[in-house]
């Protein structure tokens, strides 16, 4: 038991590294940011796990440890419980007088008393052992067997943690407004798998991002409502159904949920070269960088000549303080701008390092101007001109599959039980002999419990 | 009403009721203050020495208790309307953020004194909660303050309620299980040592001090465990995985731990006394934290405090 509360104790004070630093699997940047930063230590930290404490060994090692330590603790108190259950209750004790709540009865006539009493125990469903002299009652099992529910039931709640982990996915997908989303590896934008999950055990979802709706307060700019009406297939082919996706209420089939989980905007432009002709066409995803949706992206041209790069900013509602950077006033777009710088010369796309599509990398090309759009104007940057034709929205998607979630949620819910249980119970015997005088005792194995005042309603049952 | 109009009413009400609060710590104070007495008393065996000595006389003073009883009253019903007019306002309940937290966490602090003082005749706490209940509606009108809106998406759900005020209730038990404890220690030393001071002679025995904490603790542990089970089912339909190990989350399970750990001591390992009550206020610290370091510092989602 010692060995279970000091590792209980370790439990509580190894996930507090973990809550402190931030880590790989939440904010892997500010991870990088920590080491950079802290240098040997960060690297020191990092050796030792301490950016992926929950996954880490020494963290696995202090829970695996509690847990066998407490099988090995509640398998054997449950056979002993289970026998305890179906046996009588035990003999009273030789001196009753040295029990709680002693009483005794003078001049009583004993097979009257002793009915009284048994038809009190019965109507209190105490369990009893009957015998020529004595009578032994106990009641209140409840809380030894709430008590091994709860630490049971854990063992389900870690099953199920386990079996979810082991078979589920976890993607996203960035969309928008029109795009239709195939549930396979490909679709993703990124998507990780539990050890013994694969690739071919995606279900056939197939879905239309038809239109997005966000609402915000006017007041302090908050959004307040978030509305994405979808057309979803399963499987594949079947016949489209009209679904709304909701913050809270994400789209389910099975144990495979689709929630809606980031939304912003995608600028819609269209490139001309020197001789008129289209060389891209349709919206690009930019990213929000405040509250307002002040948004920012990069649109790359590696097949014009030069290569063209603009990297952009879209405001959703232009507004421009005296002496201050443009800015968005309000997340809706209400009076939208895209600023666009315009750069020529080589992207950089094929020097085999990865780079972010949302980010241009001007450290070798020149610039040629910078503008700000409104919509259906152009801009003619010598090499060929760019028109802002609109805006549309894109919804990031968070597709998780997790098979051991209900049995988690099971685990947990009787752990509940338990502990309710476990506290509702009063474990406590009642002992009578009948002898010359007739004695009445008990014994509470808790503190909590009103023997004493059972004992005397029993007394008075008897001896009215 | 407009609901401009019942934001108005939500900080009159306040303000209201925290000038109750002043008025009733002031009466508490003057009856225990006012109270004591020093008398001459003769030392010795008929050599007359006197010394003075302190003793407590109530009987000049009581009204003073009284009137600071009625004005928690006065000042809970005030509290009450403040935080009703909140959530009118808003249209929803008064949980959305750190201020309306705040208003509704004094409010059941509040409440639970209420009971005790008609229940156990438990007067004897009035100056230290009407102090606090001015300090917690002191930081939130000042720092904490924010004018009345609806809530973001994330926590349009009913689990809002249900996960909010479950916890709310816990934190409160686990602090007054926290005050008991140090009540317990404060006393247990000084029993130890000098002696219990005077002017504690009313409050309970340590025995009963030490096995009321042990009650609070149990009662309250289903409580958080639900409370923390609530969250994880909202947090599987608004975020998508129902344990994130977000920093919230982590500390709500190490505050669990600890109190399980607490609860282990005491029922199977057979710890009491002082070992327990240090292990009681450790427990509770790790929710104190919580509350106030993760809310305001932290990152991670549950930053909907509005700071």
């Amino acid at each position: 038991m010692r060995t279970a509360l000091f590792l209980l104790l370790l439990l509580a004070i190894a996930s507090v590294p973990g809550s402190l630093l931030p880590q790989r699997g939440e904010n892997p940047v500010a991870v990088d940011n920590f080491i950079l930063k802290h240098q040997f230590f960060g690297k020191l930290l990092d050796s030792l796990k301490f950016f992926d404490v929950f996954a880490s060994v020494w963290f696995s090692a202090i829970y695996i440890l509690l847990f066998i330590s407490m099988i090995g603790c509640v398998i054997p108190r449950t056979f002993q419980h289970l026998k305890l259950v179906f046996k009588a209750p035990p003999d009273a004790p030789k001196f009753l007088d040295k029990m709680d709540a002693y009483s005794v009865i003078e001049g009583a006539n004993h097979a009257e008393s002793k009915e009284l009493a048994l038809k009190w125990f019965k109507s209190k469903r105490y369990r009893l052992k009957i015998a020529e002299q004595e009578i032994s009652a106990e009641k209140g099992y409840l809380r030894e067997s709430g008590n091994l529910l709860f630490h049971l039931s854990l063992i389900i709640l870690l099953l199920g943690i386990a079996f979810g982990s082991l078979f589920s996915t976890n993607g996203e997908a960035i969309l928008n407004i029109g795009d239709r989303f195939l549930n396979t590896p490909t679709s993703y934008d990124s998507i990780s798998y539990g050890r013994l999950q694969s690739p071919a055990g995606l279900p056939p979802i197939a879905l239309t991002i038809k239109d997005f709706h966000a609402t915000y307060n006017p007041v302090n700019n908050a959004p307040s409502d978030y509305k994405l009406q979808v057309m979803a297939q399963n499987p594949f082919n079947a016949p489209g159904k009209p679904i709304t996706i909701k913050v809270n209420s994400p789209l389910t089939y099975g144990a495979t949920k689709i929630y809606l989980q980031a939304n912003g905007y995608s600028p819609i432009v269209t490139v001309r070269d020197v001789n008129k002709k289209v060389i891209f066409s349709g919206p690009t995803i930019f990213l929000p960088q405040d509250a307002n949706l002040t948004s920012s992206g990069a649109i790359k041209l590696p097949d014009a000549n030069p290569q063209i790069g603009f990297a952009g900013t879209y405001v959703p509602t232009f507004s421009q303080r005296f002496g201050q950077a443009i800015s968005s006033a309000y997340p809706e777009s209400l009076d939208p701008r895209l600023l666009l710088g315009v750069w020529k010369g080589p992207l950089g796309l094929d020097s085999g390092i990865p780079q972010s599509v949302y980010k241009l990398d001007t450290s070798r090309m020149v610039r040629l101007g910078t503008v700000a759009l409104k919509i259906g104007e152009s801009y003619n940057y010598g090499f060929g001109t760019v028109t802002f034709n609109g805006y549309t929205q894109w919804v990031n998607l968070q597709i998780v599959h997790d098979p051991g979630k209900n049995l988690a949620l099971l685990g947990a819910l009787i752990a509940l039980l338990g502990l309710i249980f476990s506290l509702l119970g009063r474990q406590r015997r009642i002992w009578i002999k009948f002898g010359e005088v007739i004695e009445i005792a008990g014994l509470a194995k808790t503190r909590v419990s009103d023997l004493e005042v059972e004992i005397k309603e029993l007394l008075s049952r008897i001896n009215p | 009403m407009s609901a401009t109009n019942w934001g108005y009413l939500s900080n009159y009400g306040v303000y209201t009721a925290m000038i109750f609060y002043t008025v009733a710590f002031v009466s508490h104070a003057i009856e225990f203050s006012f109270a004591i007495k020093s008398e001459p008393v003769l030392v010795g065996n008929g050599n007359l020495l006197e010394k003075n000595k302190t003793v407590f006389d109530f009987t000049s003073t009581r009204q003073s208790g009284r009137l600071g009883s009625v004005m928690m009253v006065l000042a809970t019903a005030s509290l009450f309307v403040g935080d009703v007019a909140r959530g009118i306002s808003a249209g929803r309940a008064p949980l959305g953020n750190m201020y309306e937290f705040s208003l509704s966490g004094g409010l059941a602090f509040s409440l639970a004194y209420l009971l005790g003082l008609y229940k156990f005749k438990m007067r004897w706490l009035g100056t230290p909660v009407s102090f606090s209940l001015l300090l917690i509606l002191g930081t939130a009108i000042t720092l904490l303050y924010r004018p009345s809106a609806p809530l973001v998406p994330a926590l349009k759900s009913t689990w809002l309620v249900i996960h909010v005020t479950t916890a709310i209730l816990s934190g409160g038990v686990f602090l007054l299980a926290n005050c008991v404890a140090g009540l317990y220690l404060f006393l247990e030393k000084a029993e130890r040592t000098v002696g219990r001071p005077k002017y504690l002679a009313q409050l309970p025995s340590i025995e009963t001090l030490d096995q009321l904490c042990y009650r609070l603790v149990a009662l309250v542990f289903p409580l958080w465990t639900f409370a923390i089970i609530a969250g994880a089912i909202w947090a599987e339909s608004a975020w998508g995985h129902y344990w994130s190990w977000d920093p919230k989350e982590t500390w709500a399970l190490i505050t669990w731990i600890a109190y399980a750990a607490y609860l282990h001591a005491r029922a199977t390992v057979g710890w009491k006394g002082r070992k327990a009550a240090w292990l009681c206020i450790f427990a509770g610290s790790t929710f104190l934290f919580n509350y106030v370091y993760i809310n305001v510092w932290g990152t991670g989602r549950h930053t909907y405090s509005g700071l």
